[in-house]
């Protein structure tokens, strides 16, 4: 009898390991983004943004030393960091409100609207980047 | 199937799902508010900026969408925990630890905005 029984797979979670591994639907893609970016929001953009608004506030001083540490190149790359991620939250967070009331649930707008989310937030984060690096 | 037990917890997720959606759309009607607020400005100067948040309604709104964003950021926070912290000690310190930050934050941006 053991021969006769088929060698049926078995699933289990998927380990850390095998992320990568994986071929994530675009949908997916901007699922993932959506969580690492609010995370990235929560650990740095938060803090960070209250400490620079506080320091823009608190007197003249305070206001160039806002400037002055805005104006630091790290900075302004961990600050276009987090434009991307407000950027790619908000507009991902938009297509999932969406989604909540119906709209576009079928799979090929699903797709579209999921590869629409990558381009707008990245062309809003390129905008913000613009006004960052004083292009205009 | 109306004498089946049914299991459902305390109902208090759904009101969690309503109400990260309601903070989300706060947040994003006092980002357009701010970012409208900073375009209008003659110029980007002290002068100008403290102006702004020296308005009591832009203190109000700010404080409100400060508290949104506390809220929505906990929500959030505690969905990544609940699906990626499986010992419960650990998740219920990191929770705790989530909620004494977000609370702190809170008070920040009062101080801040109040200039206590």
């Amino acid at each position: 009898m053991a021969g006769l029984t088929a060698k049926r797979p078995v699933y289990r979670n998927i380990h850390v390991t095998q992320i990568l591994g994986y071929r994530l639907p675009v949908a997916g893609i901007v699922s993932i983004l959506h969580r690492i970016s609010g995370a990235l929001l929560f650990l740095a953009g938060l803090p960070l943004v209250l400490w620079l608004f506080q320091e823009s506030l608190i007197s003249e001083l305070g206001f160039d030393r806002f400037l002055a540490v805005v104006a630091h190149p790290a900075v302004k790359l961990v600050l276009l960091a987090m434009a991307w991620a407000f950027c790619h939250h908000l507009v991902a967070g938009i297509r999932y409100l969406l989604l909540d009331n119906h709209v576009g649930l079928e799979r090929e707008a699903a797709a579209n609207s999921a590869k629409l989310v990558i381009v707008v937030s990245l062309a809003l984060t390129l905008a913000l980047a613009g006004a960052l690096f004083g292009i205009y | 199937m109306s004498n089946q037990r049914i299991v459902t917890g305390a109902h208090y997720g759904i009101g969690s799902w309503l109400l990260q959606r309601l903070t989300a759309i706060v947040i994003a009607l006092y980002t357009l508010v701010l970012f409208l607020s900073v375009l209008l400005l003659p110029e980007f100067n002290y002068g100008n900026w403290a102006n702004l948040f020296a308005n009591s309604f832009m203190k109000v709104a700010t404080l409100l969408g400060g508290a949104a964003l506390l809220y929505h950021a906990w929500v959030g926070v505690r969905d990544i925990f609940m699906d990626y912290i499986k010992p419960t000690g650990i998740r219920l310190g990191l929770q705790a630890a989530t909620v004494l930050l977000l609370a702190g934050y809170g008070c920040w941006l009062v101080i801040i905005l109040w200039k206590l």
